[in-house]
């Protein structure tokens, strides 16, 4: 990555324009000629393909890279087209700067709801191929031959009836003037190469080292840094603070109230920035939610469960008949508490501003809501404001929201000319979360006498993400996100079971704790209401859980088939070892197809989770060795929530202040994760986020089938297995 | 003025001495591999070696460590990665987001050090770090592995 690696500014501009080519922004004009100057530009055959003439070919990625390894999956999918030699692949972020200048040439920067791969699929490839026809055809008219008589592998083309050959890297400044093709053909799954090949991440190496640069770690020459403290309370502010009392602290600058919120400290280093912020004397005004708590919020939400006003999803048959029809009827209330991302690297981000022009360096998700709200807290239009993006150290959906962007612009603002580094502490990051909503919900089943499952009403009450974080989302002051994996034939992921009578609807309660969108989002409490209910009601009508399911899903065959793959994987049909006892579970989300089987035993009140075994249906695979570590680590985010993950709410205040409350699943409690990727094309799905939702239900099923306890109130750590 | 004996170079960095060492590494001797993230010793993202055992540097002030003794970071665990523990970590392609992994190999490289052969017990007991990407079991394999390579080589 050019931009990773230099992090003077000079340096970094260099980096970014000239892998621009002869597209330079007239925002970069200053800095124009000493790029000219210093580098040789390499071709850009289009915006999404730059090659140099020693053939190292140059993939331009807008989506964000935090683990998830979409740099390397999208450039798969680019070079697959492109026919180049992988050996010679680097990638770069094009800024959000340039794409706007651009008129969006890249699309959609936003990096979130496991959408990278299964969005953009269509036009990098597009982009690939369109830059390979262009080399092809340059060498042509260099032969004067036609196009159709050349061929190409690697990145070399070759005219095999005058046995003529020459490079990408050659062609590339030709093939730059040729006429982009209007339409081009993408090739037949069955002839990729590249794709569905489990390659090597392209951005290990530095990670090893401590060479990778992160938003934490980029330094520029006079940088200052700075630490923030933002009102704990929610819907409160600052009531006063005393500034005199520490700006003449060691190392400190300025004292800063960014807004109503928010007081900053800016000094020479950021340890001197937090000590004297945490000198500082603030007082809160606690604002009108001091009062609120988990306790007032639970309420709220089973206020909700029996309310009128709902919305609804499906509403199919008559549950209310079934329920008073003399059958067997079930009920279970869950809840799921508030969660917090917890990324390692705390936000972030680096500002520099002048009355001319503003530029901010971020881990960012979504690098255009980052420009955008850099230019808004800069009061400059946004052509004359630019986003720089770094590797994020860790993603999961915090960094799609753009807080720590505006306040290192109005850090900035208070010393124009000079870098401002803005890092929060792990304090702030805990306060200041956009909290996986909390939700409850209510199960009604009921079972005839043969045992099926003749109605089902899930009542979901609780907090809506889209109504504080994008209310123009909406759907008739409805919030589909709420009822993700449930719908009846969303592409993007349907209830795999067939229920003659069945209701899902939605009492919308939204207490005042910012919402968002946290890795796997609504899917991950959907699915343990959902697959752990079915097990309430399997075990009430005496049937094996897979069987009870799979009576349901005769008409998924999909959904089936990786549950299937799941139960076999961990041996079902078997029995497990002495004290060894199973659970399973499955969802369709983000566009895949999920199950996950799992063994426990508890013993001294403790439970271990021996084995997972986790399949997955994405239509596509692009790189199967990354679909593996994304699996793998679902089980770490989705466990790390069911076992311990709780933000508690006092004083109208997140309680939870760093890893010590708030805790994370670590290595001892790890079990063995098997994947088996079963891709069987026709779609894209996507793999960062749906498996974290069938984690907790796979444990909690075994965990029941251990103990005979229950666990609808999460997380674990709560509940005595005693 | 503080004197620090840092990756095998004699430093001096003036600095205020309840400093925690993790940010005189990372701001007076510009070595940013090693990370901050929570501050209060509990995550392991600033491990680094005081005369090899490794070190949460996040709580530990500057004034606590003698010029003599020997501070390592990621940056000098080997000239060019080349550590069996680096190694490994490549061919298990361990690393995700990358942000926890100079202190998960920080730590495993404390690890091997004092146990050369370590069983899954020592590793869950001593490989506390976070990660939030989910890399454990890698982390895991590559350890066993750097371990056998160590052991066969020595």
């Amino acid at each position: 990555m050019t931009i990773a690696t230099n992090v003077s500014r000079r340096n970094f501009l260099i980096g970014s324009s000239a892998a621009m080519g002869g597209f330079v922004l007239g925002f970069h004009v200053p800095f124009t000629k000493e790029a000219l100057a210093q580098t040789a530009l390499p071709p850009e055959v289009n915006a999404w393909v730059v090659i140099k003439p020693d053939d190292t070919v140059v993939i331009r990625i807008a989506r964000s890279e935090m683990g998830q390894g979409t740099l390397t999956g999208l450039a798969q999918l680019v070079a697959e087209e492109l026919e180049c030699d992988w050996s010679k692949v680097t990638t770069e972020y094009p800024t959000p700067g340039q794409n706007v200048a651009r008129d969006r040439v890249w699309g959609n920067f936003s990096t979130g709801g496991s959408r990278g791969i299964r969005e953009s699929h269509d036009y990098v490839r597009q982009g690939g191929a369109a830059a390979r026809h262009m080399l092809v055809a340059a060498a042509a008219a260099e032969w004067d031959v036609t196009a159709s008589e050349c061929s190409v592998d690697k990145g070399v083309i070759t005219h095999g009836a005058s046995n003529r050959t020459t490079t990408y890297g050659a062609m590339a400044e030709a093939a730059a003037k040729q006429t982009p093709p209007g339409n081009v053909v993408l090739k037949d799954p069955k002839d990729w190469k590249i794709v569905g090949q489990p390659l090597p991440r392209l951005d290990t190496v530095e990670k090893l080292t401590g060479k990778q640069i992160y938003g934490t770690d980029l330094t520029f020459p006079g940088m200052l840094n700075a630490a923030v403290k933002a009102c704990p309370h929610f819907g409160g502010k600052i009531a006063s603070f005393d500034a005199a009392a520490v700006s003449s602290m060691p190392g400190v600058r300025k004292v800063v109230q960014l807004d109503d919120v928010t007081v900053g400290v800016i000094a020479d280093t950021w340890w001197r920035a937090k000590t004297a912020l945490d000198a500082l004397p603030v007082t809160w005004d606690e604002g009108p939610n001091k009062d609120v708590s988990s306790a007032s919020i639970a309420e709220m939400l089973k206020e909700g469960l029996e309310a009128d006003d709902a919305f609804v999803l499906r509403n199919e048959g008559d549950v209310q008949t079934q329920f008073s029809g003399g059958g067997k009827v079930l009920s279970a209330v869950y809840a799921f508490p508030y969660q917090n991302h917890a990324t390692m690297e705390p936000m972030n981000a680096t500002a520099l501003y002048t009355t001319e022009r503003c530029e901010v360096w971020a881990p960012t998700q979504n690098g255009e809501a980052s420009l955008a709200a850099a230019a808004e807290a800069a009061g400059l239009p946004i052509r004359q404001c630019d986003v720089h993006k770094v590797h994020l150290g860790g993603g999961f959906g915090r960094r799609g929201m753009q807080d720590y962007v505006r306040q290192a612009v109005q850090l900035a603002r208070e010393v124009p000319g000079t870098h401002v580094k803005l890092i929060w502490s792990r304090e702030e990051d805990m306060l200041h979360g956009a909290y996986h909503p909390t939700t409850q919900c209510k199960m009604t089943g009921a079972l005839d006498a043969e045992g099926n499952l003749t109605a089902l009403h899930m009542r979901i009450s609780g907090q809506s993400i889209l109504a504080s974080v994008r209310p123009e989302a909406m759907q008739g002051g409805m919030d589909p996100v709420v009822f993700q994996g449930l719908t009846q034939n969303s592409p993007e992921g349907h209830l795999a079971y067939t229920i003659p009578n069945l209701r899902i609807d939605h009492a919308m309660r939204n207490p005042p704790v910012p919402p968002g969108f946290w890795r796997g989002v609504n899917l991950n409490q959907n699915a343990i209401y959902m697959e752990c209910f079915l097990d309430e009601l399997a075990d009430a009508a005496g049937v094996d859980p897979l069987e009870f399911r799979r009576k349901l899903m005769v008409n998924h065959p999909k959904h089936l088939a990786v549950l299937n793959a799941a139960a076999e994987g961990i041996g079902w049909d078997k029995p497990a070892a002495e004290g060894v006892h199973r659970g399973l579970g499955q969802i369709m989300g983000f566009g895949s197809y999920v199950a996950a089987a799992a063994e426990v035993s508890v013993a001294d009140g403790r439970m271990k989770i021996h084995r997972i075994v986790a399949a997955t249906d994405p239509g596509h695979q692009v790189n199967p060795a990354q679909i593996e570590r994304q699996v793998e680590g679902s089980f770490v985010y989705g466990l790390s929530a069911a076992l311990y993950g709780e933000c508690t709410i006092g004083n109208g205040r997140v309680e939870q202040e760093n890893f010590d409350t708030y805790e994370v699943l670590r290595m001892a409690e790890m079990p063995e994760v098997e994947t088996i990727i079963m891709p069987s094309g026709g779609f894209w799905g996507g793999v960062g986020e749906p498996t974290i939702a069938v984690a907790a239900p796979a444990v909690l099923n075994a965990l029941f089938a251990a103990t005979g306890k229950r666990i609808r109130m999460l997380p674990l750590k709560n509940h005595d297995l005693a | 003025m503080a004197r620090l004996n840092i990756n095998g170079q004699d430093r001096e960095v003036d600095v205020d001495p309840d400093t925690p060492l993790l940010w005189v590494i990372r701001e007076q001797l510009g070595l940013t591999g090693t990370k901050f993230a929570c501050g209060v010793a509990q995550c392991g993202a600033c491990t680094i070696h005081i005369d090899g055992i490794a070190t949460r540097s996040c709580v530990m002030p500057v004034s606590a460590v003698a010029p003599e003794q020997k501070i390592l970071t990621i940056e000098g665990l080997s000239p060019d990665g080349s550590h069996p523990l680096q190694k490994a970590w490549l061919a298990h392609e361990v690393p995700q987001c990358g942000y926890c992994q100079a202190g998960m190999i920080m730590a495993a490289a404390g690890l091997l050090q004092q146990n050369p052969n370590p069983s899954d017990e020592d590793i869950n007991a001593e490989i506390t770090n976070i990660c939030r990407c989910g890399t454990y079991n890698r982390v895991r394999a590559a350890i066993k592995e750097a371990a056998a390579d160590t052991t066969n080589a020595g």
